[in-house]
């Protein structure tokens, strides 16, 4: 069963092949083996999830049953869960319940999919490697020693074990493309509007976008479906009509102009991760796609501007963290800035207060107009970078990241690892969508091919994606983790 | 030396919203602590705002009622700073981009004249919630019910340049956002809540000099009391060698004096940013002329009109449109009986009279515009004199009937104009007075009109004080005379 796709999955409980039970107590038990390694889970809902199971079943039997009815998947520990802990991977919110659901939770629990817990994350999603959690680190399980990518790693990690064959993620420099990409799965971030943010732990707020990740696009195309759309209670939203997103995944791909951003095949890519990318241009050639190169020029100022603006946003968006009316406070504060700083400061953990320091700094008086407003504007011309090649071209392609998978400890420099996104981050200031899909290996290690397209052309992605995955196998590979923990 | 005061208002007004500027919770005052704050008011991880029209609506109505430029675009940005009753740890506000640009307000001073105050910008943001000092054995209380209630801080040029010129324009400002209806402008319990920036300079300096700022300062009294003892303490800090420091103060009405509210941290950098979480406010004309067609008349052009249209004088025009309900109640009344000047009378003086003596709003009188209206109707057309008028209003003001003429029919206060009836009145008191008949005819004519003032007294007794008071007059002199 693990190591079928959700469609697939879906199908089965459809033809009454698998009851949901069965399909939800197969995983629980796959998660209790084996994520004593791997580290993917904060929290398993295993008791609320075998309820939901049984509920699914009787709903199929009375003839209820919606496309992904029963399917089970976990959430990031970013999305508030009623009732359940939602850490959002940090000491600060370890002791947090939330009292309600995120519109996702909501729209994926009506769609009848069950929860199975909450997935490990890099803490308030500020990492590319998932090393930076308050409950640990998360391994991949194509490679106990590598890391499986951020901040959305446990979600990743999770889906390539076959612990569960789909889990929401976030992403707002690469979070959910990164991880995707280091552990052989599919992962999407929609454009900037198309999921509602309400519910979602705020780290960057004009990048924050969730997203599904799973093993196909086909599976990606599903969720979406779901996930997306209008929602009132967040203001950035896009009040548009949400398409049938696996209508057009077979649609031909003769004609499709493919650009390659020669910006994202220069220094520092790995060669192996090159020639990956290349031969599956190559494939999309041979299915009647042309390529040409183009040019986005302003790529290199993409990581500057976004360590400006997404930090000056986490700064206020974390400042309700004080230990006043939830989360960690400290033991017998003496006054108001001892209960401040001491709670704040035993609550977040290194990377978080970087980066609150790095963003206060960058809005503060005599700073802001050279830092904030200044990256504000180049962030213009990145956006305009896109809608210009995407004037010549439908799709963009290129390299999720620069190598596959590193070590765990490998990067200890923050810098360096923020030069890991290099290829996923300027999407984020963009607002366009973005999907990873698995192209290859480099010893032993997952490579992933990262499709871009202009906002809003989710379903034009899914389809040329789904078509790569008609046309290789790369998507289907497991690793070895997954058969010895079965 | 002479000095100059100068001074600038920046003004709180809780707009009369039924739900908060970004969540849907009641702004209802005065229930239990803590149970109108929703999720998103409490900061919660995860939510967003989400912004209230009826808000941007009573913004641009103030805008256009101060003939404001109305900003096109306007925008939402944090004011980051730390507090316990600021749940996010930034409050929202407008700081590049306010939703209503320059405009003005014309103030009466009590000479009669006028002047116009300039308004540099008012913009939109949420309040906080309270912070209670008292009760918790040293610590304090948060109540959040309070956070997140729609703001309009509406911020003046340094234009006012006295106690009474502040008091005035607070005055104007109240009583607009009153017409309006939005804000019920109700200081006491918050709804209002006044900043005063205070500074002297010499007379002639064209330049300012150092102000001090007296922050959340809540009654027109209050304010004028501030502003005498900042005026007298810059003075005098200034004469002894001292420079005044720019900080904020705090106004002890029970001291009579403001006090420092300095600490030893420096003064905060709030960081402003756009929110990314709010669209920009984008205002188009015809939301803009809609708005202004439901624009109610307001204060000065009632006051303007009640003169040159009514002919009141300018005190009583000034004192009946000072109110929205006051000017509609005078209204009604004229109305109904169609005399401007005897409405005013009856609306100024035994109505409020009635209404202060009872600690009652206008809003709460148990006498109607109507009544009222129908009763000076009947004083107009001679039905009752003044004195049954009166009695008439005492019996509408104790509910002993619904209409004037039940009234008058019930106490037979019909006045009596009959001229036999008068005449026959008169006879008989002449014929029971004797003495003071005689007392007339033997006085100089000089002290006769004088002793008139008995016979009319007698003949108002005898006719239970419905004889019409000028005709019994006139008879009862022609009568007395012809005695002679």
């Amino acid at each position: 069963m693990h190591d079928k796709t959700v469609t697939q999955l879906a199908a089965a409980l459809k033809s009454g092949e698998l009851s949901s039970r069965e399909l939800t107590s197969h995983f629980l038990q796959r998660i209790e083996k084996a994520d004593g390694k791997l580290n993917s889970f904060i929290t398993v809902t295993a008791e609320q999830a075998l309820a939901k199971a049984e509920a699914a079943d009787k709903a199929r039997a009375a003839g209820n049953a919606e496309p992904l009815t029963g399917i089970p998947l976990a959430l990031k520990d970013i999305f508030c869960t009623q009732g359940v802990k939602t850490s959002c991977g940090s000491k600060m919110l370890d002791n947090f319940i939330a009292p309600y659901d995120a519109t996702v939770v909501e729209k994926l629990s009506a769609a009848g999919t069950i929860s199975l817990g909450k997935t490990n994350m890099d803490e308030f999603a500020m990492g590319s490697s998932n090393e930076n959690s308050y409950y640990g680190a998360v391994k991949n399980p194509w490679d106990l020693s590598a890391v499986p990518g951020g901040s959305s790693g446990g979600s990743a990690a999770a889906v390539a074990a076959g612990l569960i064959p789909a889990a929401m993620g976030t992403d707002t420099g690469g979070s959910i493309r990164q991880p995707a990409a280091f552990c052989g799965i599919t992962g999407l971030k929609p454009t900037y509007g198309r999921v509602s943010r309400y519910g979602i732990i705020a780290y960057a707020s004009s990048l924050d976008q969730a997203g599904p990740m799973a093993r196909s696009a086909e599976d990606c195309a599903h969720l979406l479906n779901v996930i997306a759309g209008h929602d009132v209670r967040d203001s950035t939203s896009m009040a548009r009509g949400v398409p049938d997103y696996t209508e057009t995944l077979n649609a031909p791909l003769s004609g499709l102009k493919i650009g390659l951003p020669k910006e994202y095949f220069g220094d520092g890519l790995d060669p192996e991760v090159e020639k990956a990318v290349r031969d599956a241009v190559k494939v999309y050639e041979s299915l009647g796609a042309t390529v040409r190169e183009v040019s986005l020029p302003h790529t290199h100022y993409a990581i500057p501007a976004y360590y400006v603006i997404a930090p000056a946003e986490a700064s206020s968006n974390l400042s309700r963290y004080d230990g006043v009316r939830f989360g960690h406070r400290c033991d017998d504060p003496t006054d108001l800035i001892d209960l401040y700083t001491r709670s704040r400061a035993e609550g977040f953990g290194e990377e978080v207060k970087r980066r609150i320091l790095i963003g206060t700094h960058t809005l503060s008086e005599g700073f802001f107009d050279a830092y904030y407003t200044k990256a504000q504007k180049v962030r213009r011309l990145i956006r305009q970078d896109f809608l210009d090649a995407f004037q010549e071209v439908d799709v963009l392609m290129g390299p999720a990241s620069p190598t596959p998978a590193f070590d765990l400890g490998a990067k200890k420099d923050p810098v360096s690892m923020y030069l890991q996104d290099i290829y996923t981050i300027a999407v984020n200031l963009a607002g366009i969508p973005g999907i990873s899909v698995p192209a290859g290996f480099a010893g032993g290690r997952p490579i992933g091919l990262q499709i871009l397209g202009t906002h809003f052309a989710e379903a034009q992605l899914l389809n040329v994606a789904h078509q790569f995955q008609q046309a290789t196998d790369w998507h289907l590979k497991l690793p070895a983790f997954a058969e010895e923990n079965a | 030396m002479q000095w100059e005061t100068v001074i600038g208002l920046e003004v709180h007004v809780q707009l009369a919203t039924r739900s908060k500027i970004f969540s849907g919770a009641s702004t209802a005052f005065g229930a239990e602590p803590n149970t109108q704050a929703c999720a998103v008011d409490l900061g919660l991880p995860g939510v967003l705002p989400v912004l209230n029209e009826q808000a941007v609506a009573m913004a641009v109505q103030f805008g256009l009622a101060v003939h404001a430029d109305i900003t096109e675009v306007s925008i939402f940005d944090r004011k980051n700073y730390f507090y316990p009753d600021l749940p996010k740890g930034y409050q929202t506000s407008q700081m590049y981009h306010p939703i209503v640009g320059p405009g003005d307000v014309e103030i009466t001073l009590d000479d009669g004249t006028t002047k116009r105050i300039r308004i540099h910008h008012a913009h939109l943001e949420e309040d906080a919630g309270k912070s209670l000092h008292e009760d918790f054995q040293g610590m304090t209380g948060i109540d959040l019910n309070r956070a997140g209630t729609p703001l309009l801080e509406i911020v003046s040029e340094p234009d006012m340049r006295n106690a009474k010129e502040a008091a005035a324009y607070l005055k104007a400002i109240h009583s607009i956002v009153t017409y309006l209806g939005i804000s019920d402008g109700n200081m006491a319990e918050g709804s209002m809540r006044c900043d005063v920036n205070v500074s002297v300079r010499p007379k002639g300096q064209e330049a300012f000099g150092t102000r001090a700022e007296v922050k959340n300062v809540n009654s027109f009294r209050f304010v004028e009391r501030a502003i005498a003892y900042e005026v007298e303490r810059q003075i005098e800090l200034i004469e002894d060698g001292g420079t005044v420091v720019q900080e904020t103060r705090l106004f002890d009405p029970d001291r009579d004096e403001t006090r420092s509210m300095r600490t030893k941290e420096e003064a905060n950098d709030y960081r402003y940013f756009p929110c990314p979480d709010l669209l920009p406010v984008v205002l188009d004309q015809a939301y803009l002329d809609h708005l202004r067609n439901q624009l109610p008349e307001l204060p000065a052009d009632k006051r303007a009109r009640f003169e040159s249209e009514l002919g009141l004088s300018a005190y009583d025009a000034s004192v009946l449109s000072a109110s929205r309900e006051m000017a509609e109640f005078f209204e009604e009344v004229h109305q109904v009986c169609g005399d401007a000047k005897q409405a005013a009378n009856w609306v100024q003086g035994e109505l409020s009279g009635a209404l202060n003596r009872e600690s009652l709003s206008i809003q709460n009188s148990p006498v109607s515009a109507r009544q009222l209206g129908e009763l000076v109707s009947r004083v107009l057309d001679d039905t009752i004199n003044g004195k049954a008028a009166k009695q008439v209003f005492q019996a509408l003001w104790n509910g002993q009937g619904k209409h004037a003429d039940d009234i008058i029919e019930a106490k037979g206060l019909k006045q009596v104009t009959d001229t036999g009836a008068i005449e026959a009145m008169i006879d008989q008191v002449i014929a029971e007075s004797p003495a003071q008949v005689a007392q007339y005819r033997d006085s100089e004519p000089e002290k006769r009109g004088k002793m008139i003032g008995y016979f009319v007294g007698q003949v108002m007794k005898a006719s239970r004080g419905t004889a019409n008071p000028q005709q019994v007059n006139g008879v009862l002199k022609d009568k007395l005379d012809a005695l002679l």
